[in-house]
């Protein structure tokens, strides 16, 4: 089984004969293919890659917007550690993700395993499940604000079965605040990593189950043994877009709490936003920008170390 | 296992209750739209005592949306024929062309997927204003295509390395050049993938807000997430309108979703299997 961060990307095939021939014109062929991917090459490089790179560049600067900036070394990065708004969104930022790829691909897989199985409502279940990812993020923070609103429906719920006095204030109470966020993003996302899941039950061959059933094995060793390394795939690639998607989050925070109360929601794509659209502090905000990709990278990595392990164990 | 048993109807039942906790948003989003101000303040959970439909009118009105839907149409439509056109043609090139380079390239692609956007905004949006962009849906349309090119083309990618060549040297043999090959043979077998590319590129684009909030702020051309966003921000507590204004705005996504949605389970699973 093939593992790394990004998804794999598939290998391609061995060479088949119409490929082998004079060296040439192998050559020549491969060449050729080449061009099919050009024009993508060229506006990834024009889109990701030059704006990712001079982004890196500036956080280095303390560029303002204007034309001129200067070369200032590692002083954004200090300014940073002693900046108490944008460390507290880094461990906003780090909560939210791992509470996020934790909760959400647990959740997704128990959802994937029981709308796999023959109940009659699956097909509508799913769509169900389905149907939240298909709105805007902005639409499910206006729509979340609104369930959350002090006398809101989820009071309202709460009142009527006799649990109002229970209601905390759901996205005014700093101590709560982000996990009320963190419940709407499950309930917007999960459905998502549970087509992967679902997708990943169904290239499961039912031999296995039927050969592990003559074997007597019981459900949770079925799970175990069957089920769950040949869902390795699509874990990894549950992992890798739940915490991509978890890093960028932003029009649902901003629509719902803009950060607050105080600094309790913030998270790094706000305060990057803030500090170069709102404030115009290109250099800092690329700064505190970079601060996120290099979080990318590192749980990038401790998942291609921990899928090694894994790997190792087994 | 394959029987419906007591186990099966308890699950059943266990589901069909997390799945009304689901869409127990959905529901308030829907009735409070249908709601008048005093029906909304007498309860926020009780169905609409009666079908009132003056915030429709109001949202339609108020936040031109059909203006709004318009570009929001025009952007998506041109920015998924993109995606569907390069990541398709980028995939086949780089899969069949089978050398280190063209994996190596395949590698350099897909690795986008996890590079924050963040990153690059800022310069992007510089570069934008260079090209004199800005205001125009060109810039949200550049921007869509880039930026999801790398799981486009991890998708296609992904379906292509299990399909059978079988056919293109078919083609190749009866004399049909690359382009041909590509656009005749590989492009219709692609077609489930091609549906599930479809369904998650629009999905993302008519959605995005950020986006045409940095880059079309100060024109006329609003995308449907920005006018519900300013909408709100003048109805702010008139939930029914601006409900209204919010469903007005999906139906187009929804639609196109329940059209297509057959295909996004079976393109991950061909995705999966790379």
């Amino acid at each position: 089984m093939t593992t790394s961060v990004a998804p794999a990307p598939p290998q391609p095939r061995a060479e088949s004969p119409a490929f082998r021939g004079p060296t040439g014109r192998r050559k020549g062929r491969r060449t050729g293919f080449l061009w099919f991917a050009l024009p993508a090459i060229v506006l990834y490089v024009l889109v990701v890659v030059y704006p990712t790179l001079s982004g890196a560049a500036l956080a280095f600067t303390d560029s303002k917007g204007g034309r001129s900036a200067d070369f200032i070394g590692l002083q954004n990065f200090v300014r940073l550690a002693n900046d108490p708004a944008a460390l507290a969104s880094i461990v906003n930022t780090v909560v939210l993700t791992v509470s996020l790829v934790v909760v959400q691909t647990i959740v997704a897989l128990m959802l994937a395993l029981g709308l796999h199985q023959r109940l009659r409502t699956r097909g509508i279940l799913r769509t169900v499940f389905f149907l939240p990812f298909i709105l805007p993020s902005l639409i499910v923070g206006v729509l979340w604000q609104f369930l959350y609103s002090p006398d809101g429906p989820i009071d309202s719920v709460l009142d009527s079965v006799g649990l109002g006095f229970l209601a905390p204030l759901w996205l005014g109470d700093s101590s709560i605040a982000l996990w009320s966020v963190i419940v709407a993003l499950i309930w917007q996302n999960v459905g998502f990593s549970m087509v992967v899941y679902l997708a990943g039950l169904e290239q499961i061959p039912g031999e296995l189950y039927e050969a592990a059933a003559i074997d007597g094995a019981s459900g949770w060793r079925t799970f175990w043994n069957v089920t769950r390394p040949l869902l390795g795939p699509a874990t990894t690639i549950n992992l890798t877009l739940t915490m991509v998607g978890a890093l960028k989050i932003f029009d649902q925070i901003f629509v719902m709490t803009n950060g607050g109360p105080g600094y309790a929601t913030d998270v790094l794509s706000l305060v990057t936003y803030r500090q170069s659209f709102v404030l115009g502090n290109w250099g800092y905000g690329s700064a505190i920008a970079l601060v996120l990709a290099m979080i990318v990278a590192a749980a990038a990595f401790v998942q291609l170390w921990l899928r090694g392990k894994v790997e190792v164990d087994r | 296992m394959n029987r419906y048993g007591p186990r099966t109807f308890a699950l059943e039942i266990a589901f069909v209750v997390l799945g009304v906790v689901a869409l127990f948003p959905i529901y308030i989003l829907v009735t409070v739209a249908f709601k008048s101000p005093p029906a909304v303040a007498e309860s926020t959970l009780a169905p609409p005592p009666e079908l009132y439909l003056e915030n429709f009118i109001t949202a339609w009105t108020e936040a031109d949306l059909l203006a709004a839907l318009v570009q929001t149409a025009f952007i998506t439509a041109l920015s998924v024929a993109g995606l569907v056109a390069l990541g398709s043609a980028a995939a086949y090139g780089l899969v069949r062309g089978a050398g280190r380079m063209h994996r190596l390239l395949l590698l350099f692609i897909t690795l986008g997927i996890t590079v924050p956007i963040q990153l690059g905004m800022v310069p992007l949006y510089q570069l934008m204003r260079d090209l004199h962009l800005l205001q125009t849906p060109w810039s949200v349309i550049i921007f869509s295509v880039g930026s999801q090119l790398p799981i486009t083309v991890f998708l296609y990618s992904g379906f292509l390395a299990v399909q059978s060549r079988e056919y293109e040297e078919a083609a190749r043999v009866d004399g049909a050049n690359g382009f041909q090959t590509f656009s005749r043979i590989v492009f219709p077998l692609l077609r489930p993938i091609t549906g599930t590319v479809i369904i998650l590129s629009s999905i993302h684009v008519w959605n995005d807000f950020l986006t045409p909030l940095l880059y079309l702020s100060g024109s006329d051309a609003r995308t449907l997430t920005v006018a519900i966003f300013s909408f709100r921000g003048e109805f702010a507590t008139q939930w029914g309108i601006v409900f209204a204004g919010i469903l007005i705005a999906i139906i187009p996504v929804v639609t196109l979703f329940f059209l297509l949605q057959k295909y996004v389970i079976k393109g991950f699973a061909s995705g999966l299997k790379g």
